[in-house]
């Protein structure tokens, strides 16, 4: 590539808790040598490559595509989740949006529904408990009809995709005050909302997982709208609209 | 050359007669569990990718009992997610001549026969129903206007069989699996443990009954005891240190079932992808795949003369060689991937070569000019957003830079037709077995064997299995689970006990730059031997030298990946020794010493038309190669030609 800036230093404040149970606070460390096409992640490889030669132990994060599309990685950089840019994973986010020698912190993604595991590292097995509570469509193998039997307009399979794009991050509960799912929730209920194979169960997948979310310790949503500011793929605030009426909808038909 | 393939355990079972039926007569033979009966099976899933989930709930859904495990904190996040581009399927819709058979064909022929033909004819014919049952879950694959599926075309072939999801494709067919499973999670039929990461296999009576695990988290090491194991563990690119392969992918499950008796088939295969972003610095830890599918509309070439380091605007139209479209005249910028890549290879060699000299351009301006830049955003939007967000260029206003890079290992465990290795009751599926791809996969098929192995082939060839009988019930508490465990905990202890100078990291990248030397895009003799003999005293250096910091009781990422290379080793000197013992140049395997004159391969199917099949005999230098022959009675061999 054709930035060939030298190479830059940081100082940094990393959060760093042994465990769930465990006190945290912040530690500073500095690097060097760091690239600006580098990644943030693969500055913190290069701290810990650092950390582990001077006999300390490195920090713990969790990553694994390392291009923007597993959700796996996830850390509050400078106070937002994912760090500075919009759109952009923190795996994605790269050295050249920090000026050489500025000063960055790094904390886990923070909510009740997320404890920590260690450092930076943190539990979201919640969403998934979640989605178990009906974010699918109800077939079995097997037994598909012939695929192009059911038209969908392609702005409907647009819109569908746009909402299928989640990456289940959680970036939008830690951002939000009240650590409420919403987007998450709503991206997946307006998939399903959306396309002809989702509407068999729509009335109890929206009350369902709505309820879910509730006993998982996630907050309400009030309205914020940290999340959309925070997610990584652009799901809109539209998402939790469709769900509320998705909700009263199901709520008036099944009488609760 | 002596096949020794009488013996039992290479028995491929693929059926004899005409392939068109294979499958079908497959099935109707098959014992059946009967479904009260199933629910007394358990079965071990280990992995959550497209293979896995896909197992998983399928299995589930029939009635027995699954165990899956996962390396992530949830199988949403299984690597099958990145996949970007697409998959096949022989639907045809298009109307542009395709069928069951010319998938088949086209799969063999971009293996260059070196796969197996009733597996890839199945693949083919399953193909139809993975659209099918991905549509009814609600994947929301592209459209056209009126409603109907959309289509693109891939590398290798001259029709649009291709069905994508904007660049997402495998996020969403992974998202499809995974509610599937979810959905059996919730009705108590699969039990999901994340963060596990597989360290042993456990054989009893000479047959896979469990696993020994580590929890990622606490670090306990935990035994699970099934009736059957299915490894679907995906692939091992990142021995190459950098590769389009997630962090975490691995060869660790395969490796240790290899070790307890699992034959490995062909360690040589890797799949060098073409269209990968070049790599900067030495600290970079992946490489980031541009899909495939960018080569429809992108031409691809290099300035004419060496050394011309103009910026690509100031290149006229004449002082550039768009090699693809010259050297393969019939499918231009739409080669099979080894051929692509070999040919990038080979102008920057040349000293043709862009940007740092190992990249070239991959170019969207003529088609922008064509098709207009909304038609452009709306096929690759997103690829060309992720490409400029990773080197700061924009691809609208200047061509991209790609390099070819490791991608995917068509090498794996041995199996048979019915997904079996060679250990009774472990089957492997999807990236982490060797079969259907031959010496070189082609693009959009392997999200479609993944989910062919897990939703089509694995309920009805495991029922065959457990309806064989003879499997007593075993309990962890049985003394091979001890064992097992023990050599795990040594090793764990082993490693945290050296206390070296240098890190695991340090290790990898050493090790993964040797083999992309040495057994990447090209390999010969010498090399080969001086491979070996470097990675023999790397190993020897590990093993007195690595730094693994902390405990065994916590979670520690360091240890995970001390494991991973410490197998990694084992496995590179492995994959040098099949590259050194194929004495012929064949898809991804491109031997110096044999080639045409016009420098393409050349194949020896006198000699080496067969899977080559590793058994463990203590030290990789002992390994035994087994050869299970192919026959191609449908397709009949020919030379790959592409001109
Ligand atoms: C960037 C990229 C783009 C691609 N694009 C395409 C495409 O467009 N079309 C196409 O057909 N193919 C594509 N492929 C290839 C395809 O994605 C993979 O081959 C396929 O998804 C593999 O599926 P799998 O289920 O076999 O394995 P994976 O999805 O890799 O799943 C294996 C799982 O097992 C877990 N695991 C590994 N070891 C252990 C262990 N010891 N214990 C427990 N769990 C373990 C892994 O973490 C992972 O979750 C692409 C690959 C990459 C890297
Ligand atoms: S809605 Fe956005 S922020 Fe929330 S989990 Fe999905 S991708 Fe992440
Ligand atoms: S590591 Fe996968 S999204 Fe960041």
């Amino acid at each position: 590539m054709s930035t060939r800036n030298g190479l830059r230093s940081y100082s940094l404040k990393i959060w760093r808790q042994a465990g769930p149970d465990k006190p945290g606070n912040l530690v500073d460390y500095a690097v060097s040598g760091i690239h600006p096409d580098m990644s943030f992640l693969e500055m913190l490889d290069q701290l810990n490559q650092d950390i582990v030669c001077a006999g300390g132990e490195p920090v713990a994060f969790d990553s694994d595509c390392r291009e923007g599309i597993c959700g796996t990685c996830g850390i509050v950089i400078d106070g937002r989740p994912h760090g500075p840019l919009v759109n952009v994973t923190a795996c994605n986010l790269r050295m050249r949006e920090f000026p050489d020698g500025a000063a960055i912190v790094a904390e886990p993604f923070r909510a009740k529904a997320f404890p920590i595991v260690k450092d930076l590292v943190i539990d979201r097995s919640a969403l998934d408990r979640v989605i178990q509570h009906g974010g699918y469509v109800s077939i079995n193998v097997g037994s598909a009809a012939e695929a192009n039997q059911m038209p969908i307009p392609k702005d409907i399979a647009e819109q569908a995709m746009d909402s299928a794009a989640c990456i289940g991050c959680g970036a939008c509960v830690a951002s939000c005050p009240n650590a409420s799912a919403s987007l998450f929730v709503g991206a997946k209920i307006r998939q399903m909302m959306l396309l002809p194979q989702g509407k068999a169960e729509r009335t109890r997948r929206v009350l369902e997982m709505v309820q879910q979310m509730d006993a998982e310790g996630f907050g309400d949503c009030s309205n914020h709208g940290e999340c959309e500011a925070a997610c990584p793929k652009a799901i809109t605030l539209e998402n939790i609209a469709t769900m509320r009426r998705e909700y009263v909808r199901a709520a008036l038909k099944s009488g609760c | 050359m002596a096949t020794d393939n009488t013996e039992a355990k290479l028995d491929s079972r693929a059926p004899s007669g005409p392939v068109e039926t294979s499958w079908e007569r497959h099935k109707r033979d098959a014992r059946l569990v009967s479904p009260a009966n199933k629910r007394k099976f358990t079965i071990i899933v280990v992995g959550t990718g497209l293979a896995g989930g896909s197992a998983a709930a399928s299995l589930a859904e029939l009635g027995y009992n699954v165990v899956n495990l996962c390396i992530q904190d949830s199988p949403r996040r299984a690597h099958s997610v990145a996949a970007q581009g697409g998959i096949n399927a022989a639907k045809n819709y298009p109307n542009d001549g395709d069928s069951v058979f010319r998938l088949f064909y086209d799969t063999v022929k971009g293996g260059d026969f070196r796969a197996r033909e009733a597996n890839v004819y199945r693949l083919a014919q399953e193909s139809v129903n993975i659209i099918d049952q991905c549509v009814a879950q609600g994947v929301p694959f592209a459209r056209e206007y009126g409603g109907m599926l959309a289509n693109r075309s891939f590398g290798g072939a001259q029709v649009s069989r291709t069905f994508y999801a904007r660049g997402q494709t495998g996020q969403q067919l992974l998202l499809g699996a995974y509610g599937s499973l979810m959905r059996q999670v919730h009705a108590g039929g699969v039990k999901m443990f994340p963060r596990r990461e597989m360290l042993d296999l456990v054989v009893i009576d000479g047959r896979a009954r469990g696993v020994v695990c580590r929890n990622l988290v606490t670090g306990a090491l935990e035994r699970y005891a099934g009736d059957a194991v299915l490894l679907c563990t995906g692939g091992y690119s990142t021995v190459f240190f950098l590769s389009t392969n997630a962090v975490n992918s691995n060869a660790t499950a395969a490796w240790r079932c290899y070790k307890r008796g699992a034959y490995f088939a062909n360690p040589c295969f890797t799949q060098i992808h073409p269209t990968c972003i070049p790599r900067v610095g030495e600290q970079q830890s992946k490489l980031t795949l541009m899909s495939e599918s960018l080569r429809n509309d992108g031409r691809v070439w290099v300035p004419k003369a060496a050394g011309d380091k103009r910026l690509p605007g100031q290149i006229a139209e004449s002082e550039r060689d768009y090699f693809l479209e010259r050297m393969y005249p019939a499918f231009g910028n739409l080669v099979p991937r080894d051929i692509a890549s070999r040919a990038a290879k080979l102008v920057c060699d040349e000293g043709r070569g862009v940007g740092s000299g190992l990249a070239v351009y991959l170019d969207f301006s003529d088609a922008v000019k064509r098709l207009g830049k909304e038609t452009i955003a709306d096929r690759y939007g997103n690829l060309f957003e992720m490409y400029r967000e990773i080197t700061n260029h924009d691809p609208y206003e200047t061509p991209m830079q790609i390099y070819p890079a490791p991608h995917y290992t068509m090498g794996g465990l041995w199996v048979d037709y019915n997904l079996m290795s060679t250990i009774p009751g472990l089957h492997v599926l999807g990236e982490a077995n060797f079969s259907d791809h031959g010496a070189n996969r082609l693009g959009a098929s392997a999200l479609m064997q993944g989910l062919c192995d897990g939703y089509f082939v694995i309920p009805h060839t495991l029922g065959h299995y457990l309806a064989g009988g003879g499997l007593v019930s075993v309990s962890t508490d049985h003394a091979a689970f001890a064992e097992a465990e023990t050599r795990v905990k040594e090793q764990v202890g082993k490693l945290l006990a050296i206390g070296g100078r240098k890190s695991v990291r340090e290790f990898h990248y050493q090790l993964g730059t040797l083999l992309w030397d040495r057994v990447g895009m090209a390999r010969n003799a010498t090399g080969l031997r001086g491979a070996i003999e470097k990675i023999r005293a790397m190993r020897d250096e590990f093993w007195n030298n690595v730094r693994v910091p902390g405990s065994g009781e916590d979670f520690n990422k360091e240890l995970e990946m001390a494991g991973r290379v410490a197998d990694y080793f084992e496995l590179g000197e492995l994959m040098c020794r099949d590259a050194l013992e194929r004495e012929e140049s064949c898809g991804c395997h491109f031997r110096e010493e044999y080639r045409t004159e016009e420098g393409e391969c050349k194949r020896d199917d006198e000699r080496f038309s067969f899977v080559s099949a590793w058994e463990y005999a203590g030290r990789t230098g002992d390994a035994r190669l087994h050869r299970e022959p192919l026959e191609f009675d449908t397709v009949h061999l020919a030379t790959r030609q592409y001109k």
